[in-house]
């Protein structure tokens, strides 16, 4: 048998128990007052990306400037000019490397690309600025940032990919021991060849 | 004095027949909501700041009196160019485009938009990232028709309440988003081939603790609206859909399963592994909106069904295929279509591939937009604030509609 209203007094029920039970238990009262209170960050959070430098914060930067983050960014804010001498020549390091937060989406598609591990995300989202344009657009003073920061940030991620970086690093420091062992033995060998020229020669004589 | 209009060139209807005893002119829909035009009409542009439209939308409305006998649906007003812009870019950046479609169901789209792709390119998925895309789909799932609901109501005039319980459901399923892909709305998750990252460590036991509650603020979500005399009273018989037109109009997902017509992908397709879990697809027997409504609380319930069996089963091993590539990626000339059941309905995506790294082709079949053409038909005869409700339980995200 239906009551007329039994519904109604059945919701009313449920508002009042999540009314009540919003001063008591903290399942139902989830709001905190930002920005006095905050939610921390999860360790996954991502918004913006920054560079990442190792030791000083203008010669240290990962970047070298290829450029795969600036082409492959969806929304395309990323801007990069590459450091060249004064003979033109191009040195491995951004003379400009500017990111129009005001543009990107925090998609974390350079992340993702970037061979060099120089690019990662950040999880600062407080950039409210009067300044429209110029604000917003930061430098590579403004996105530089240490790896300590990074480490502080994504702690296992930062780990990772310091293990990785050790890894090639070591890889390649390996890589260079056995060219140059390669290249010791070649010497060796065309000093033999030298060697045997020069018997021949003297034996012709 | 009132004057007659020229239904007919109005209306492009045919009057009634002569001696069928109806006064007037008739105005058929194609269910049987008739009405009469006697008079003049008033015409209302709901939108685009109407806040029932759920966004940018405006409905062109002529009004008899209260009851809705012309409806015009204008939309464009979010246009992006999303389309135009994945020709002009490579294969992986046009996926966090996709996370704007429908900016409620990110993971859906992506899901989506890399099984076209993979279907395209020929890339398996591993089983781990099969199974957290279903994980995370049905938890979109979750959220979408939660949150649907809340705004449903809100249209009727349980202002906040509801919507609100539904948004601290939905925060909880977003904090897991967030530890998994480091965004709440635009996840970015899925790629060619598999996942992004695998699942942090802990995710798994608070995915199951959510999962397990969330059947709990079910019960307690119902207890609220389903018995609802005033919800029962704005619903029921109201913008019957019959199957005939939802098929015809090629209707998807819960608008078309609440007329009664049992086509679900996850059945049909079967697409994923969505093969290997037990679940049953519910069927309306009306087609109105409270069908619609009842039929999105026991999907709900039925993927909370499929969370469980997946959480349970996932096992270990790689998240993403050896072959997939994020860098200088191209899929080999063809053509493929990718399609799954997202929460509005079939989301698919259709791309032509001539070898180059962008798509020479990117079309995007959006289950909003085409959820909407039958709007006309379904509001006819009612009155306008039953208007609001219909369109509230299409279930539209503007992002979606417009692209």
């Amino acid at each position: 048998m239906n009551i007329p209203g039994k519904g109604i007094v059945t919701g009313m029920a449920q508002t009042a128990k999540n009314f009540i039970g919003s001063y008591v238990s903290k399942e139902r009262m989830t709001t905190v007052q930002y920005p006095e209170e905050r939610v921390p960050a999860q360790e996954a959070a991502r918004n913006f990306p920054f560079l990442v430098f190792d030791e000083d914060p203008e010669a240290g930067l990962r970047c070298v400037a290829c450029k795969i983050c600036e082409k492959e960014c969806p929304p395309q804010c990323i801007y990069i000019v590459m450091k060249r001498d004064e003979n033109a020549k191009p040195s491995k390091q951004p003379e400009t490397f500017d990111i129009d937060v005001s543009v990107c989406m925090s998609c974390q598609i350079c992340v993702e690309v970037c061979p060099f591990e120089a690019i990662k995300m950040d999880t600062e989202f407080e950039y409210g600025e009067f300044d429209r344009f110029g604000g917003l657009l930061l430098g590579k003073d403004r996105l530089a940032k240490s790896n300590q920061y990074y480490h502080k940030i994504h702690p296992t991620e930062a780990a990772e990919v310091d293990a990785r970086l050790d890894e090639e690093r070591q890889a390649k420091a390996a890589a260079e021991k056995a060219k140059a062992a390669k290249l010791a033995a070649l010497a060796q060998k065309s000093k033999d060849a030298d060697k045997i020229v020069a018997n021949g020669k003297a034996e012709k004589k | 004095m009132t004057q007659r209009l020229d239904v007919e060139a109005i209306l492009g209807k045919t009057p009634a027949p002569e001696g069928s005893g109806e006064p007037g002119y008739t105005v058929l829909a194609k269910g049987d909501h008739r009405h009469e035009i006697d008079g003049d009409l008033l015409e209302v542009a709901m939108g685009p700041h109407h806040p029932s439209t759920h966004g940018v939308f405006r409905m062109d409305v002529a009004l008899d009196g209260e009851d809705v006998v012309k409806l015009k649906p204008v939309f464009g007003y979010l246009h992006r160019n999303h389309e135009k812009i994945a020709e002009g870019v490579s294969y992986l950046a046009s996926m966090p485009y996709t996370d704007r479609l429908d900016y409620f169901c990110s993971m859906t789209n992506n899901w989506a938009y890399a099984l076209a792709v993979e279907k395209l390119a020929g890339l398996d998925v591993p089983e781990r990232a099969e199974y957290i895309r279903v994980i995370t789909a049905e938890l979109t799932r979750l959220l979408n028709h939660t949150c649907l609901i809340g705004f449903l109501v809100q249209d009727m005039g349980a202002l906040g309440t509801p919507l609100m319980y539904a948004f601290r459901e939905r925060e909880k399923i977003l904090d897991l988003f967030e530890a998994l892909s480091g965004s709440r709305m635009m996840c970015n998750y899925m790629r060619f081939g598999g996942c992004r990252v695998d699942l942090p460590a802990g995710w798994l036991t608070a995915a199951k603790d959510v999962v397990d509650r969330f059947g709990g603020f079910l019960d307690e979500y119902e207890a609220l609206l389903s018995g609802n005399e005033i919800l029962m009273a704005r619903t029921q018989g109201i913008g019957v859909l019959s199957a005939e037109l939802a098929v015809d109009a090629a209707i998807t997902g819960p608008m078309l399963r609440a007329s009664g017509v049992n086509y679900d992908l996850r059945k049909v397709d079967k697409y994923g592994i969505y093969d290997r879990f037990d679940f049953r697809v519910p069927l309306g027997d009306h087609g109105d909106v409270f069908d619609r409504y009842m039929v999105r609380v026991l999907e709900m319930r039925e993927s909370l069904k499929i969370l469980k069996q997946a959480l349970k089963e996932i096992p270990d091993g790689p998240i993403t295929s050896p072959k997939a590539k994020i860098r200088n990626f191209k899929a080999p000339k063809g053509e493929a279509y990718g399609r799954i059941e997202g929460p509005k309905g079939e989301l698919g995506f259709y791309l032509i591939s001539d070898g180059k790294p962008q798509p020479y082709r990117y079309r995007v079949r959006p289950p909003s937009l085409i959820n909407l053409t039958i709007l006309e038909d379904m509001c006819l005869g009612h009155s306008i604030a039953d208007t609001v409700i219909i369109l509230g339980s299409v279930d539209i995200v503007l992002g979606e509609v417009d692209r």
